[in-house]
């Protein structure tokens, strides 16, 4: 690619006088607002919007798209976040008229089809993961976490029964603490054994009338498969504490087993991650939140019913923990999601799930000559390796950055903790060998060159539309607002 | 790495320097060089009660934010407050400048748990791999 451009800001743009629209001229007075509105009208000068024209604006985002890297352009590997391909059949189907243009106040007599379409996934979701009810309100995977943390304290509370302790394992995704903080509970953290797994005498140890649930995630961040699962929600149950799934790893386990037969209470799905929806920019995410019949009543309102053939919002829910989000979660990630479901199929979501442990074990044997495993047991859909054993003092960061040269991203580094300078590779299922073989080659190549010429690859990216970013200063000194 | 000798020092990494009835805590060398350039403090509020072993604060670096464990129970009764501005003092100075708080003790005969300089000095290098 040529020279990139140089993008300023928007404000930096600002040419006063120039419109993207041409208004007709107004054939009613003008009325100052403040005659209208009085004392509500605030600020006497208008705010500084930049001025420009329609080509001006969409320059402008064209050409930052271009300085971007998206699962469009090649493998994107971080590690627990499921980067796999969206198909575009879902944006097709998310752009029908009938969705797009939906207004959520619109009466329920005029969104029949879109309340099905919303019942239909949550029974899917049901099926897929072995729950009896789920709410699709929750709009990313920590705001799932926290719905399905509050069922379980709403659950307990009612029982007469509240409790204090979340435990979680260090194995855990971060948000998980995160969450049951948020929610009110002391977070206690239990250890992992040598095998990466929970210790279950350790688990046992602990279990008393404070333990108010655990939180697992299955697959761990390691990409072990927790042997024990069904034996540790016995554990938990027998000791009147429920039992949370963290399903972002849901994509490693489709079709092959489900959390509600392990004996599960609740969990939540990232939409965004399993069923394929946008991971851009930060969202917009999806997290519904499945759970058995006991939490059922506790779901956020209003929950979706059917009487009589129709489709109707319940409102008249009261042990209900409330609403979690306005409206009905980010609606046409949900459609993009059914899409996906509907056209993969049974079959199709088993396949993929098994081509994403497949691709993860593919990746974790070719580079096994290369890096040091974080723990040398069984994988499904993810590998972490550590930094033991890197040539020429290259970290963990060293690599990541110098894998941006050779035109990827880099997958997730420094986690989980409980790995020296984690490097943590989730190729998903829909890589082709041909592109994490590139991956594998950029690797081998970067070892190299640590050996050989360590400094270099320390100064990396060298080929990136920026140099090597001064992380703590960004990090100690942000500057976070716009200053002519 | 630097493991002074006139400190006591816990599993999770945190220093202690006893004075009589007040420990001064910090985070020890060999963390801050795990943790890499640190870039924010959280510390307890003066005043407050920490419990040992228990989470009392947090360090954040580029890499991880991570808890720091009270090393012994009692009353905060400083919070070095240089850190606010200056998270960087945990990377240059650990035990001097980059001192997190003190604390008053509730019980000094809890400190005999901890582990002496070479007692810490070897669980390091076990634990370094």
């Amino acid at each position: 690619m040529s020279r990139p451009i140089e993008e300023k800001l928007l404000f930096e743009k600002d040419h006063p006088g120039r419109v993207g629209a041409s208004v007709p001229p107004s054939d009613v007075p003008e009325v100052d607002p403040r005659t209208l509105f009085g004392d509500m009208v605030r600020g006497a000068a208008p705010a500084f919007l930049p001025e420009m024209s329609e080509v001006d604006v969409v320059r402008h985002f064209t050409r930052l798209s271009t300085y971007n890297y998206a699962v469009d352009f090649g493998l994107y590997p971080l590690g627990s976040c499921t980067m796999k391909y969206n198909p575009k059949i879902n944006e097709e189907v998310a752009r029908l008229e009938g969705f797009a243009r939906l207004h959520p106040l619109q009466p329920e007599s005029t969104t029949q089809g879109a309340l099905e379409l919303m019942a239909t996934l949550q029974n899917a979701l049901c099926a897929i993961t072995g729950m009896d009810a789920c709410t699709l309100q929750p709009a990313a995977g920590a705001h799932g976490e926290f719905t399905g943390v509050q069922l379980i304290r709403a659950y307990l509370e009612n029982q007469g029964d509240a409790r204090k302790v979340m435990l979680i394992p260090d194995s855990a995704h971060g948000t998980n603490p995160a969450s049951a903080h948020f929610s009110g509970y002391a977070v206690e953290q239990i250890q992992s054994g040598p095998d990466g797994c929970v210790d279950l005498e350790a688990l046992k140890a602990r279990m008393k009338p404070d333990v108010a649930a655990i939180m697992l995630t299955v697959p761990n961040t390691l990409g072990i498969f927790e042997k024990n699962i069904a034996q540790i929600c016995r554990i938990l149950h027998a000791n009147g504490s429920q039992v949370y799934v963290d399903g972002a790893n849901l994509n490693a386990l489709m079709g092959i087993t489900r959390p509600g037969d392990w004996g599960a209470d609740v969990m939540h799905i990232n939409l965004h991650k399993t069923f394929s929806t946008p991971h851009g920019g930060g969202g917009p995410g999806a997290g519904p939140v499945a759970c058995k019949a006991h939490l059922e009543p506790y779901l956020p309102r209003p929950v979706l019913a059917k009487k009589e053939g129709r489709y109707l919002w319940d409102r008249d829910r009261p042990k209900s923990i409330g609403k979690v989000l306005g409206f009905n979660g980010n609606f046409l990630v949900l459609v993009r999601a059914l899409c996906y479901i509907e056209t993969m199929g049974a079959d199709g979501l088993k396949r993929a799930s098994e081509l994403a442990v497949l691709n993860a074990n593919y990746m974790r044997s070719k580079l096994r000559p290369l890096l040091e495993l974080g723990f040398d047991g069984p994988t499904l859909h993810e590998v972490v390796f550590c930094d033991k054993g890197l040539p020429g003092g290259v970290t963990t960061l060293d690599l990541a950055k110098r894998l941006i040269d050779y035109g990827f991203h880099p997958p997730t580094v420094y986690f989980p903790l409980i790995v020296h300078g984690a490097l943590m590779i989730e190729p998903t299922e829909t890589e082709p060998r041909e592109e994490m073989d590139r991956f594998v080659e950029a690797v081998a190549a970067i070892v190299k060159e640590a050996e050989e010429n360590p400094a270099y690859v320390k100064a990396a990216p060298h080929n990136a539309y920026r140099r090597r970013l001064d992380e703590v200063a960004a990090a100690r000194n942000p500057r976070l607002t716009y200053k002519p | 790495m630097n493991i002074p000798s006139d400190l006591k020092y816990t599993k999770s990494h945190e220093w202690i320097r006893v004075e009589g009835n007040v420990g001064t805590a910090g985070i020890t060398d060999f963390a801050q060089q795990e943790l890499g350039d640190i870039v924010f403090v959280e510390a307890p509020a003066q005043g407050s009660a920490v419990a040992a072993g228990a989470p009392m604060g947090s360090v954040e670096s580029v890499k991880a934010v991570s808890e720091i464990n009270a090393p012994a129970s009692g009353t905060v009764s400083a919070v070095n407050a240089d850190l606010t501005d200056h998270p960087e003092l945990l990377n240059a100075d650990p035990y001097g400048k980059g001192w997190i708080l003190k604390i008053t003790f509730a019980n000094t005969g809890e400190l005999s748990g901890l582990m002496d300089a070479a007692a810490y000095a070897a669980y390091v290098a076990e634990s370094a791999h």
